[in-house]
């Protein structure tokens, strides 16, 4: 049994929650995500880590709440319990001096993007740090981010905050700069993911995606999370989650991920009629 | 007296009256188990045979000549004293029947359900070879259901003794059959012993896998409490390998590991299309049903595809267990597409009996080549070739060879690959000295079941390949011998 020991919203429908974990804390390393489950009944969802911290014993995630399960756990309290949790998953970011690296994170993915900065800049990297929402509220962690970056740069689709524009604006932008680029690093939405590998194989930079795809077990015995990397089918949980973004097929994988939307949709309205 | 005190109390007269002559036991036909009706089964996830009563149960143990040379003990991977159980049914003695069994297999319940009885302790049956027939063979795993099953309305399980603690502890990674049947056996002698399970429930296979409607998941439940109340550690949601290493289970004063982390990788057919959605590997599928009781959808929160049409390809166990559950989540046509012909199929007589039954249509000497889909990325389709059998291969089967021109398709929204897994390779990866050989398996002697590495241990799946239930329980038993033995003696 897993306590969580805080909680809060940070949007609307994004939410913060600091979780009782002292083994996983002590071996989770950056780009490894969990899988939890919230009651009995429940289902097992993949979740990225945002923050851990091994000598006080816990797990940070930061979750929007997207279906029944994102809205169930949204709903616990300090003091209660998770049903589930099993991690660390995946195989770790690998870390190396590679000189400049850009990380983007897009919404949500701003916080798996968290530990990869940190141990990114710890192995000598400079690191620019891109951060993209649809608006203003939706750029979370930037004090965090911009305490572990050389540089940060954000961007709103509204402009309400930042620059007015894309991740991959401000992407383009920096190429433009004349910056010297060694290794991109994108977690967000896939087609985010996606055009950010288009850009840079334009421009020959090496780029890694995180991928967040539908999972059962997560240890490599289901095959639900299989995506096609360079032609190849591989498993999200074990032979990822990062991969080489200019080998993904995207549009497989965006097409994969709405393979239960009925489902959802309807165990949302279920739920929310309770 | 009810009806079936009159019945039980006249198998009981038969019996006081005279011993029956080895002649006279082989004139009693088998005793069918009662059945749930195939029509009213595939609307449910309820257990398809009823289980014998003491009437059905004595009768049958009637058939049993009680060789002197038993060869159904040989014939057993635990080796079973069957004569022994199977007159103490017949004498109506079903606590001393249960306790024997027990001697040597922790998972009678289990065994007496999903064992290939007909390949092991059945088809060595001397009655079935005086009958020239397998199937006449004493119905010997369906004894040892009902021994178990008394058991357990009883309410009551005897606990087996242990002995005083020995302060060595031992780590167990998989919580499957395999698992189950060292962290037994090991504990008896007083070890300290902890079950390590990737997933939030433990029993592996026989959780994730076997469909509740061959193994009620209750009676999993209950061997593993059982195992509990012996002093047995269970540890759910720890996936050796990444959380722990084997080296670091060392480090944490383990003084023994046993690696029983089974076959779970699927295969896939690498065709055109596989990764279309509503194709699943079977382990998948099963996964979702059994596990997280997709079934209930959306009383439980897993959900799964709602099928008109699926395919499923494969001719095993696994492919049969596929099949049925596609049925009972009410699909309309289930096909089993297998590439060999039907004395090929390595499934059990029983399951792919049932199957029939149940209106799973069987589309054999047939291989799919690719899947077809719509724009939005479902499949909508799959194309299949004909075969024909030509010269046994390694496996001694005969080879199936695609007919040219021959390729047709099928119409479906849902398909289902059960074509067989590979061994997990999550710890082998992380744990560099445990050699393996090139299918991925777990190298391990086949008396000791060590390992490369000193100190680990390793049995079922993951170095047999994907087998049985009761083969990984009898490489349990045997490295449980070798532990308690490293334990004691501290040699390698």
């Amino acid at each position: 049994m897993n306590k969580i020991l805080e909680k809060e919203f940070i949007t609307s429908d994004v939410f913060r929650m600091r979780v009782e974990a002292p083994e996983i804390a002590r071996k989770r390393k950056a780009g490894q995500f969990i899988i939890l489950r919230t009651c009995d009944e429940g289902e097992r969802i993949p979740l990225t880590i945002a923050d851990a911290n091994a000598e006080e014993g816990w797990l940070e995630l930061v979750v929007q709440i997207v279906g029944k399960t994102t809205k169930a756990l949204s709903l616990l309290e300090a003091g209660d319990s998770l049903c589930d949790l099993v991690g660390p998953l995946g195989r770790p970011t690998h870390i190396e001096l590679y000189g400049t690296v850009v990380i983007i994170g897009g919404g949500i993915g701003i916080a798996p993007s968290y530990p990869i900065v940190q141990a990114m800049k710890a192995a000598g990297n400079h690191m620019i740090s891109i951060l993209g929402g649809r608006t203003k509220e939706l750029v979370i962690m930037e004090d965090k981010m911009r305490a572990t970056s050389d540089r940060v740069v954000i961007t709103t689709d509204d402009g309400t905050y930042g620059m007015k524009g894309l991740v991959t604006d401000a992407l383009q932008r920096l190429i433009d700069e004349g910056v010297k680029i060694d290794l991109v690093v994108a977690i967000g939405p896939p087609i985010m993911m996606k055009f950010v590998s288009l850009m840079t194989k334009k421009y020959d930079i090496p780029t890694l995606v995180s991928l967040n795809t539908i999972m059962v077990d997560g240890t490599g015995m289901c095959g639900a999370c299989r995506v096609s990397v360079g032609g190849e089918t591989k498993f999200v949980c074990v032979d990822g989650p990062e991969f080489d973004g200019h080998k993904v097929d995207f549009d497989e994988m965006m097409k994969r991920l709405r393979m239960y939307e009925e489902h959802e949709k309807e165990s949302m309205e279920r739920f929310a009629s309770k | 007296m009810s009806e079936k005190e009159v019945a039980a109390s006249g198998a009981v007269e038969i019996m006081e009256e005279k011993e029956l002559t080895p002649k006279e036991r082989l004139k009693i036909p088998p005793v069918k188990m009662p059945e749930q009706d195939p029509k009213e089964r595939i609307r449910n996830v309820n257990e398809v045979p009823y289980g014998y009563d003491e009437e059905l149960a004595k009768t049958e143990a009637m058939r049993c000549l009680q060789c002197k040379k038993a060869p159904c003990i040989k014939g057993c991977p635990v080796e079973i004293d069957i004569p022994a159980f199977v007159q103490f049914i017949l004498e109506g003695k079903y606590r001393e029947s249960i306790n024997k069994i027990k001697e040597t297999n922790i998972l009678p319940a289990v065994c007496g359900r999903v064992c290939p009885q007909e390949e092991q302790c059945q088809m060595v049956c001397i009655v079935g070879k005086s009958l020239k027939s397998v199937e006449e063979a004493v119905q010997i795993g369906k004894l040892e259901r009902f021994a178990a099953d008394w058991e357990m309305e009883q309410g009551e399980v005897e606990m087996p003794e242990i002995k005083p603690p020995t302060g060595k502890k031992v780590a167990i990674v998989g919580s499957g059959p395999a698992g189950l049947t060292v962290a037994a056996d090991v504990r008896k002698e007083g070890h300290e012993v902890t079950i390590f399970e990737a997933l939030h429930k433990p029993g592996g296979v026989l959780m994730y896998g076997i469909p509740e409607f061959r193994l009620p998941k209750a009676i999993v439940m209950r061997e593993v409490e059982n195992l509990q109340k012996m002093g047995v550690d269970l540890r759910t949601n720890m996936v050796i390998g990444k959380i722990y290493s084997i080296d670091e289970l060392f480090e944490e004063e383990y003084d023994a590991v046993f690696v029983g982390t089974g076959a779970g990788q699927p295969l896939f057919m690498r065709i055109p299309g596989e990764n279309l959605n509503g194709v699943y590997s079977a382990n998948e599928y099963l996964t979702r049903a059994n596990l997280m009781q997709a079934y209930s959808f959306p009383e439980t929160d897993t959900p799964i595809a709602r099928s008109k049409n699926v395919a499923v390809f494969g001719g095993g166990n696994v492919a049969m267990d596929a099949a049925r559950t596609a049925l009972r989540l009410g699909a309309d046509n289930v096909y089993l597409v297998y590439r060999r012909s039907r004395k090929e199929m390595p499934a059990r007589i029983e399951e792919i009996e049932h199957a029939e039954e149940e209106g799973v249509q069987f589309y054999l000497l047939q291989n799919p080549v690719r899947f077809i889909g719509d724009e939005d990325g479902w499949v909508t389709a799959i194309e299949c070739i004909k075969m024909e059998l030509g010269e046994p291969d390694e496996s001694g089967r005969r080879r199936p060879i695609p007919i040219k021109g021959s390729e047709f398709k099928i119409e479906v929204d849902t398909c289902i690959v059960a074509i067989g897994n590979a061994s997990n390779p999550l710890v082998p990866n992380t744990t560099p000295d445990i050699a393996t050989n090139k299918w991925g398996n777990v190298v391990a002697d086949s008396e000791t079941l060590k390992t490369s590495k000193e100190g680990v241990f390793a049995g079922g799946d993951i170095v047999l390949g994907a087998a049985t239930v009761i083969l990984a329980m009898g490489q349990g038993r045997k490295a449980a011998v070798a532990i308690n033995e490293y334990l004691k003696t501290g040699e390698w």
